[in-house]
């Protein structure tokens, strides 16, 4: 047997030039992952190069240029398609993110599938992103929005799930890990569940793509969604997957140029996907580098990015269970990268500007999911979410800036 | 803690915001206004007794950050005394200060000036108007809850 090369933090850090860069004369320690990630230097140089080498607009000119950028975006969506575990790179659909990726899909499966009365299924800890499209195509239509409750640990309470499925239920919804908590939800016993009820499952994997090895057939799920900018990618760009025969059965969601096959004031028909979803001139960069983005992934090993995230995560709480006063908010068993966290008497929000003038950028507030926040009681939450060039180093300015703020605050 | 931080939690806010002041419901009061930044979550209510044609009394509750909690304590104890009309100027003076539009000007916002270092940190700016734009809709008796954004 071949011993594991180990982790290369050293190596890996110095593929991302803004961590060598100071700010107010301190290197910033990044714990804001979730929120959105750095880029290596390898996706930066995949931009430029579209630009410096063979940028124009795609699918439309006979020129050189428009053939050289078509095919950019072409081998972009066959690298994507690969990175999921898609059966074909036209099931592949660039959009601008997660939150266009569920706009997309609530609009347009919501107004195939949903008659007056049916229900969509969430859960208790889905971002706004996977609440607000389906209230407004539920308007529409007169389909009901539920919710399946979330447990004391931050996990998705299965029993509470399973009984809030019926014959009702035409969509289920949920996000594969909680931006606010962590929690990697049980995705397959939750296919297995919707696939009894003839429920379509929609997957939210904004948070997944960074830290999972994705292969969205195994998965059970008939559209997945993620942002390139939160896995080392650009921002503006990132993919809706979806099952084939499902992207050809559902009605387009903007039109426009490029979506069409055949245009006429009496009638219009649409292209195949992709590009039926895919109006106007898109974002033809942005796609290259979210493919450079992938082979950066894959060239360190998603399986060993997240266990060198897992552990940077659990010295994490255990430097932070030091703390008097601190409760980490979400301890469910199957976690990745997120530790959110309160402490008594300080606000998280005073937390973070303390945080911030030690050089520790982390996020607070509600992170987008109120329902979650109600839950559990609290106002906001102060979050570290890690990535993988984040060090144990990093995690002990954290705990410094903690103790400072404590000082501060606690008379 | 170091002195950009020591400029913004100002001894006085510190205080302040451990031990607010006028934190309450207010039985008397006939005047009431909610405030909420939708960004971090803080809430408040404010309550005034407005008699002829001036506060007499105001206090709040809620739940919020260091510089929301003492914006919102030494509101009540600015804004005592003052008629309507000079109220709103109060409430206009400290917006543009925190907002780094006017310098800080002792005669007219008095303590007040312990806010003068929340013009450097942007992000903060709404934590230390939200009482006062909820001010400002108690006395205008808007009736709708004050977003700061
Ligand atoms: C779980 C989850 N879903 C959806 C989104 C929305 O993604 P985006 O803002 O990239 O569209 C995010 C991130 O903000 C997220 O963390």
């Amino acid at each position: 047997m071949i011993a594991a090369p180990a982790y290369d933090l050293e190596k890996v850090r110095a593929d991302f030039p803004i961590l060598s860069e100071e700010v107010r004369g301190q290197r910033i320690a990044y714990l804001d992952n979730a929120a959105s990630s750095q880029k290596p230097r390898a996706v930066l140089d995949a931009v430029d190069h579209v630009y410096e080498t063979g940028y124009a607009n795609i699918h439309r000119g006979v020129h050189v240029l428009s053939e050289r950028a078509t095919e950019h975006y072409e081998r972009s969506r066959r690298r994507m398609a690969k990175f999921i575990g898609a059966q074909s790179a036209d099931e592949v659909i660039f959009v601008r993110g997660t939150t266009e990726g569920l706009n997309l899909v609530a609009s347009s499966l919501g107004r195939y599938a949903l008659r007056e009365g049916d229900e969509v299924l969430l859960t208790g800890m889905e971002h706004h992103s996977n609440i607000v499209p389906w209230q407004m195509v539920a308007d529409l239509t007169g389909a009901k929005v539920l919710a399946a409750p979330v447990t004391d640990r931050g996990e998705l309470d299965m029993d509470g799930f399973a009984a809030l499925l019926s014959d009702r239920t035409r969509i289920v919804s949920v996000v594969h890990v909680s931006n606010a908590l962590g929690t990697v939800n049980p995705v397959d016993e939750i296919a297995r569940l919707a696939k009894e009820r003839g429920a379509y499952l929609v997957l939210d994997g904004a948070q997944a793509a960074p830290h999972l090895k994705l292969d969205v057939q195994e998965l059970g799920c008939d559209f997945y969604c993620l942002s390139g900018h939160k896995m080392y990618g650009p921002s503006g760009i990132g993919v809706l997957w979806g099952k084939k025969r499902l992207l050809e059965a559902i009605p387009p969601y903007q039109g426009g140029g490029e979506m069409i096959r055949t245009v006429s004031f009496e009638r219009t028909t649409y292209a195949e996907p992709p590009a039926k979803f895919e109006a106007g001139t898109p974002n033809i960069a942005g796609p290259v580098g979210l493919a450079a983005a992938a082979d950066y992934l894959d060239g360190l090993g998603i399986p060993e990015v997240a266990e060198h995230e897992a552990r940077v995560r659990e010295y994490a709480e255990s430097r932070l269970s030091e703390i008097p006063g601190l409760r980490v908010v979400g301890t469910a068993r199957e976690k990745a990268a997120v530790v959110s966290f309160v402490v008594d008497g300080v606000h998280p929000h005073d937390l973070g500007t303390v945080l911030d003038q030690e050089g520790v950028a982390v996020r607070t507030g509600h992170h987008c999911t109120q329902p979650l926040m109600e839950r559990f009681g609290v106002p906001a939450t102060a979050r570290a979410s890690f990535g993988l060039y984040n060090t144990e180093a990093e995690v002990d300015r954290l705990a410094a800036g903690l103790r400072t703020a404590l000082e501060v605050f606690r008379p | 803690m170091n002195d950009a931080l020591r400029d913004l939690y100002r001894e006085v806010i510190l205080d302040h915001s451990r031990r607010p002041r006028n934190y309450g419901a207010m039985d008397a009061a006939n005047r009431q206004s909610d405030g909420f930044n939708p960004l971090c979550g803080d809430r408040l209510r404010l309550f005034l007794l407005v008699e002829d044609g001036a506060v007499r009394q105001a206090s709040f509750v809620g739940d919020g950050c260091a510089i929301s909690t003492a914006s919102a304590s030494l509101l009540t104890e600015a804004a005592r005394g003052l008629p309507e009309e000079e109220a709103l100027e109060l409430v206009e003076n400290f917006r543009g200060m925190v907002a780094g539009e006017s310098e800080p000007d002792g005669e007219s916002l008095g303590k007040l000036t312990v806010f003068a270092g929340v013009r450097d940190y942007p992000t903060r700016v709404k934590c230390a108007t939200l009482a006062w734009h909820t001010l400002r809709a108690a006395i205008e008796q808007s009736g709708e809850t004050v977003k700061t954004e």
